[in-house]
C-alpha cells in the first residue's frame, strides 16, 4: 500500500488474489473519493463564507487567491518573475539543507563514535540548541548582509541540529554484535565506519531529512521575511505588508509545493537506498 | 608434541557488575586445542562459555591469567580466526553475496576476485540460488548458513563457533551439522564448539569439555573417540556414542542442576 494512507491493517485472512486487488483499488479509489469531496466542500463553504458573512478583507477567498497565482504566473510579481522568487528561495534552501545535513551527518557520526569527543561537546551542543534559531536570522542579516549567504546560514543551522542529533543516535545504536563481527573478518577502523556505521545510521538519518527539509524552508523563507530584495520570503512580507491576505496565502501554496516536492523526492532517495530493509519496517509504515 | 593453537592458562574473566563491584564470568580457565582439533565446550546457560570465546578471539582481553594463540599472547584481534556468533550477525543491508565477500574485501582483496571467491563459498554452503537475496528474505537456517560461509571464506586456522545452530529446529540443525563437518573435513582447521546440547557436541568433536555452574571453570575432559567421517544423525545411535554420552552427562548433570537452582534463588 502506499505512503500516503494512514493505516495499513486489512483483516481479512483468505481471499484469491484478484479479489483482494480489487478490493485494495476500490477502497484505494473511495479514499481519494472522500479527499477530494473534503477539499471541494472545505474551498466551496470558504468561499461562499467570504462572499455573504466573513470579511474577505482579512480572511480571502479561493477565488481570489487562485488569481494573485494566476496574476504572478502570467505577469510576474511587484519584485521580477515568480520563477527568479522560487528559483531565488529553492537555491537557499537546497543549499542550506545539502550544507546543514552534511555537517550533522559528519559531526553526528563522529561524536556518536567517540565516547570522549561526545562528552566534551555535550554541553556546548545543549547549550547551542537551546539559543531560539530563528533569533540567529537577523545576526546572520548582519554577518552576511541581504544576498542569499544570510538565509543559506539560517537554513543550515536548522537543518543541522535535526540531522545531528539522529546521526549521533544511529552511529551510537549500531548493533554491537555487526561490529564485533566486521572486526573478526578483517575490517579496520575505517572500513568499520563506511561499511557498518553509516549504513547502520541511515535509517536514523533519513528519519531526519524527512522534516530537515522542511526546515531548511523555514530557514529561507524566515531570512527573506527579515530582510531580502527577492524571494518567497520577501512576497509574503510585502503582502503583509499591503494588507494582501490572498498574497500571503498564495506564497504560502507556492512553498507548501515546493516542500511537498521535496519530500517525494527524499522519500524516492530512501526507498532505493534503504531497499534492503523487510518492507513491514520500511517506509509503509510512516504517515 | 607439537604446540597447541589455543592455550588458556588459568584465564579469568571479571566483568564490572551494576551497582559496585565486579562479575566473575570465568574463572582460572585451563584449556589447550590442537591443531586441527575439534573441541566442543558443554555447560550451563550463562556459565561464562560465550565469554571464554571472547577471550580466545581478542574482543575481551583476560583480567588475569594468559590466553596464548600459536604460542602468542592475545593482546588483539589473533589472525586465522574465524567467529560465528550466537547471534544473528549478517549485514541486514547486504546481499548474500555481498555479505560472505565482506571477509576478504576487508583484508584487501580486489572486488572481482572477492565476489568470485564468496561466490564458491555461497554454492558450497547450498546457497547458489540466493546469492542476490537479503537477509530479511532468507530463513533462520540459511542466514545461519551465509554467517558459516562469511566466517569460512576468510580459510580460519581457528573456528570459534558460538551455539551456531541452538535456534534452528531439529531436522535443521542436523543438516547443519552434518555440513559443518563436510566443510571442515579437509581445512585442518581448530574448532572450538560451544553448544549446551550434550548430543550435538558427542556428534561433532574429538573432544567434549564439561564446564562448571557460574563462574565457569572446566570441570572434566573427556576424548570422543568416535571414527570419521561422520553421519551425526547415525553415530548418534551407535553403542559407543551411548556410551561416553552417559559418562558425559554424569559429570554435565549435576553443574546444570546447580546453575538451575542458583537461577531460581536470584529470578
Ligand atoms: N559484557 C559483559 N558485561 C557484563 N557481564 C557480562 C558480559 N558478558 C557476559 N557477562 C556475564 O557473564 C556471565 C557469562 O556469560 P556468557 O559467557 O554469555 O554465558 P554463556 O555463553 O555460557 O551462556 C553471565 O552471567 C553474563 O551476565
Ligand atoms: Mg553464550
Amino acid at each position: 500500500m502506499s505512503a500516503d494512507t494512514l493505516s495499513t491493517v486489512d483483516a481479512r485472512p483468505v481471499e484469491d488474489g484478484s479479489a483482494l486487488v480489487r478490493r485494495r483499488r476500490r477502497r484505494r479509489a473511495l479514499v481519494w473519493a472522500v479527499r477530494v469531496a473534503a477539499v471541494i466542500v472545505w474551498l466551496v463553504s470558504w468561499q461562499l463564507a467570504a462572499t455573504y458573512w466573513i470579511d474577505p478583507f482579512y480572511y480571502s477567498k479561493p477565488t481570489a487567491i487562485a488569481g494573485r497565482l494566476v496574476d504572478w504566473f502570467t505577469k510576474g510579481t511587484a519584485f521580477g518573475s515568480i520563477w527568479t522568487q522560487i528559483g531565488v528561495t529553492l537555491e537557499e534552501a537546497v543549499a542550506g539543507f545539502v550544507i546543514g545535513a552534511l555537517a550533522g551527518v559528519v559531526l553526528g557520526i563522529v561524536l556518536g563514535r567517540s565516547r570522549f569527543l561526545a562528552d566534551v561537546a555535550a554541553p556546548f551542543i545543549k547549550a547551542a540548541n537551546a539559543v531560539p534559531r530563528i533569533v540567529l536570522a537577523s545576526l546572520f542579516i548582519i554577518w552576511f548582509g541581504l544576498g542569499m549567504s544570510s538565509k543559506i546560514a539560517t537554513a543550515m543551522v536548522l537543518v543541522f541540529f535535526a540531522v545531528f542529533f539522529n546521526a549521533f543516535q544511529g552511529a551510537r545504536e549500531v548493533d554491537r554484535n555487526l561490529v564485533d563481527n566486521a572486526r573478526i573478518l578483517g575490517a579496520s577502523r575505517f572500513a568499520l565506519l563506511r561499511s557498518i556505521v553509516v549504513p547502520s545510521a541511515t535509517s536514523w538519518i533519513f528519519a531526519s531529512l524527512h522534516s530537515a527539509f522542511g526546515f531548511a524552508l523555514i530557514g529561507a523563507v524566515v531570512g527573506e521575511f527579515t530582510g531580502a530584495d527577492k524571494g518567497l520570503g520577501l512576497l509574503i512580507n510585502n503582502a503583509q505588508g499591503t494588507f494582501d491576505a490572498a498574497g500571503i496565502y498564495a506564497g504560502m501554496i507556492i512553498t507548501t509545493v515546493l516542500a511537498l516536492a521535496a519530500e517525494w523526492l527524499i522519500s524516492t532517495a530512501e526507498k532505493r537506498l534503504l531497499r534492503w530493509r523487510p518492507p513491514s519496517a520500511g517506509a509503509d509504515a510512516q504517515i | 608434541m607439537t604446540t597447541p593453537v589455543i592455550e588458556l592458562r588459568g584465564a579469568t574473566k571479571r566483568f564490572p557488575a551494576t551497582g559496585s563491584g565486579t562479575h566473575t564470568a570465568v574463572r582460572d580457565l585451563t584449556l589447550t586445542v590442537a591443531p586441527g582439533e575439534f573441541v566442543a565446550v558443554v555447560g550451563p546457560t550463562g556459565c561464562g562459555k560465550s565469554t571464554t570465546l571472547s577471550l580466545v578471539s581478542g574482543l575481551e582481553a583476560a583480567s588475569s591469567g594468559d590466553v596464548l594463540v600459536r604460542g602468542e599472547p592475545v593482546r588483539r584481534i589473533p589472525s586465522g580466526v574465524g567467529y560465528m556468533f550466537q547471534s544473528d550477525a549478517v549485514l541486514p543491508w547486504r546481499s548474500v553475496l555481498d555479505n560472505v565477500a565482506a571477509g576478504p574485501r576487508y583484508r584487501g582483496v580486489g572486488k572481482r576476485e572477492a565476489r568470485s571467491r564468496a561466490h564458491a563459498w555461497v554454492e558450497r554452503v547450498g546457497l547458489g540460488g540466493f546469492a542476490g537475496y537479503y537477509p530479511h528474505q532468507l530463513s533462520g537456517g540459511m542466514r545461519k548458513r551465509v554467517a558459516l560461509a562469511q566466517t569460512l571464506v576468510n580459510e580460519p586456522e581457528i573456528l570459534l563457533m558460538d551455539e551456531p545452530f541452538s535456534a534452528l529446529d531439529v531436522q535443521t540443525r542436523a543438516l547443519m551439522q552434518d555440513e559443518l563437518l563436510r566443510l571442515w573435513a579437509g581445512t585442518g582447521a581448530a574448532v572450538v564448539f560451544v553448544t549446551h546440547d550434550l548430543e550435538e557436541a558427542i556428534a561433532l568433536a574429538d573432544t567434549v569439555v564439561v564446564m562448571t555452574a557460574s563462574p565457569a571453570t572446566v570441570k572434566a575432559t573427556f576424548p570422543v573417540p568416535l571414527e570419521r567421517p561422520r553421519d551425526v544423525e547415525e553415530v548418534r545411535l551407535t553403542p559407543e556414542f551411548l556410551e561416553i554420552y552417559r559418562e558425559v552427562w554424569d559429570s554435565l548433570r549435576t553443574e546444570v542442576a546447580k546453575a538451575r537452582e542458583e537461577a531460581s534463588r536470584v529470578g
